[in-house]
């Protein structure tokens, strides 16, 4: 039977919803157990989080100063160590995750699975190649732990409706110090989390400017959705890059996603493809957004969103 | 120092990639290859670190087939200085990338390993950490920024959260994010150039590494499609729609 240890993501005292998510996989698997780890230098509220989590056996923590940040050269010889007698070791697909599990994987001396999509098996997953035009089935030894990051748009958050035990866990490993954590600029925001929320509002190259993008955050803020923005206008300046969607920032599933002004480069469209409803709005009614959108509307976003505001 | 740069053949980014019927792979037959983009800019930053007098040279590393000469000689018309070509005939996981890295390391002694972060063939964004992992060296992935003085490189992660910076002690590891650079063209003097600039060549067998790999691809599918979906007319329709779906 399979055990399964899942890498606990988190920030300033808080648990990443993608954690829960890749608990979502781990249950596919069908294990024996499922235990989280979480690594900090004060881990007992992101722990008390991680309980609640459903099928969640128990929560390990390793309270350690050196954990304070997440750096992966730090974290992944406590882990590698921690994962003895676990058959699989799941971290999140996001930019903690893919950082810090090929760094265990290789500790481990094993392969990786990237981008878990679906877990056909205790050994057997489906993943995506080419930026998600081919899916592939992989087929892992049995001898090996299994290392794997999991695709959190193709998993819905487990619910929180548990309470596992939570146990202090001492790794005795020397931890290095030659990466050190400098600083972090965070876009502080009140908006929903682009990764989480249920909907999502995202501006392309057709909002024009930074100061236009205000017209994206009012009708977002006016329907409750998470902001986002093709490559194209993060590239040009209009908003930071952590709010770029697309398969080279976020890949995100929300309930609905609104693309306003963006035209659908390839790159775009593997990162919403997940998503429940697409609706597009454009100017260009041959924009290539329209052939994966559920609901398009050709037209001026200047004119179009007022109206919108005002209808709601 | 020397800089060994990652630089991997890929299907070119610009083409359509179709999954053979029977599910064995993908067309690959016929198709335009290219450098892996993250790898241009890979190399493109070694360059910049060689001009700026931070490095003295910069080494690409090829891990392919025979063919792979013309590829590796796209890098040293860039500009890098000399091509070491790892010949397999295999496909090669990232674990064996990185082993293999290794045992050029311990050879080369570099001040700097600059890979792409990830491969935009298997997507599998791996190399780089095990590499750093086996190295029991610094690993800066996603590179946004960096910055090489006093021994240390200082380089702006591209994280979910926004814009981290750490501080890692040379030598280390770093994967390069879409941002590092704009990598430059190669002109055409620099290819009669690069013709007369060295390609070492080494058997992956003769390295002694284990290149056993544990995770086998069983079949290959086309992604599900997304149905076409209806056109409305104005913001009162749209907004119609939404409510009749529940989604405002």
């Amino acid at each position: 039977m399979s055990k399964i240890l899942v890498i606990a993501e988190h920030l300033d005292g808080k648990l990443n919803g993608a954690t829960a998510r890749a608990v979502s996989a781990a249950v596919a698997v069908k294990p024996e157990s499922i235990d989280v780890i979480v690594l900090s230098d004060a881990p007992d509220a992101v722990a008390a989080e991680a309980a609640k989590i459903d099928g969640v056996s128990k929560v390990l923590t390793v309270a350690r100063a050196e954990n304070a940040h997440a750096m992966a050269a730090i974290l992944a010889p406590q882990i590698a160590k921690a994962a003895a007698g676990y058959s699989h070791v799941f971290a999140p697909s996001t930019t903690f995750g893919k950082d810090l599990a090929p760094r265990v994987a290789a500790l481990l001396g094993v392969s990786q699975v990237s981008d878990v999509m679906s877990v056909e098996g205790a050994h057997s997953f489906r993943r995506p190649i080419y930026a998600g035009n081919a899916i592939i089935t992989v087929e892992v030894d049995t001898a090996s732990t299994v290392v794997a990051t999991i695709r959190t748009a193709s998993w819905p958050a487990a619910a929180s409706n548990g309470s596992a035990p939570v146990e202090a866990l001492t790794v005795d490993v020397a931890l290095p110090s030659h990466t050190r954590f400098v600083n972090l600029q965070q876009g502080k925001s009140d908006r929903p989390d682009l990764q989480g929320a249920a909907k999502v509002v995202s501006g392309g190259r057709g909002v024009g400017s930074k100061e236009n993008f205000d017209i994206i955050y009012k009708f977002a803020d006016k329907i409750g959705a998470g902001v986002g923005a093709s490559r194209a206008a993060v590239d040009a300046g209009y908003c930071p890059n952590e709010m770029q969607v697309g398969q080279t920032g976020k890949i995100i599933a929300p309930e609905l996603y609104m693309a306003i002004g963006i035209s659908g480069a390839i790159q775009h469209l593997t990162g919403i493809k997940d998503a429940g409803t697409i609706v597009a709005i454009n100017k260009d009614g041959e924009a290539p957004i329209f052939e994966i959108a559920d609901i398009g509307l050709v037209g001026d976003l200047f004119k179009i969103l007022p109206e919108l505001e005002a209808a709601l | 120092m020397k800089i060994l740069v990652g630089y991997k053949r890929v299907v070119d980014y610009n083409v359509r990639i179709q999954v053979k019927p029977d599910g064995t792979g993908v067309v690959t037959d016929g198709v335009k290859l290219s450098a892996n983009p993250f790898d241009d800019i890979a190399l493109e930053e070694a360059l910049r670190l060689r001009e700026k007098g931070v490095a003295e040279e910069v080494i690409v590393v090829g891990i392919g087939p025979a063919d792979l000469t013309a590829h590796l000689r796209n890098g040293l018309a860039m500009g890098a200085n000399r091509a070491i070509h790892v010949q397999t005939a295999d496909a090669v996981s990232p674990l064996t990338a990185a082993r293999t890295f290794l045992k050029l390391i311990e050879k080369e002694q570099p001040g700097l390993v600059i890979l792409g972060k990830q491969a935009i063939d298997d997507d599998a964004n791996q190399t780089g950490q095990m590499l750093a992992a086996l190295w029991d060296r610094p690993q800066a992935t996603f590179a946004g920024k960096v910055e090489i003085a006093d021994g240390k490189a200082t380089v702006t992660r591209e994280v979910d959260a926004g814009l981290e910076t750490i501080e890692a002690d040379l030598p280390a590891v770093i994967t390069t994010d879409l941002r590092l650079n704009e990598p430059r063209f190669i002109k055409l003097p620099d290819i009669m150039k690069a013709k007369a600039k060295p390609i070492d060549v080494i058997e992956l067998g003769s390295l002694g590494i284990d290149a056993a790999d544990h995770i086998k691809t069983t079949h290959y599918a086309a992604p599900a499609k997304r149905s076409k979906g209806v056109m409305v007319k104005d913001a009162a329709e749209l907004v119609a729609a939404l409510k009749q779906k529940g989604l405002l």
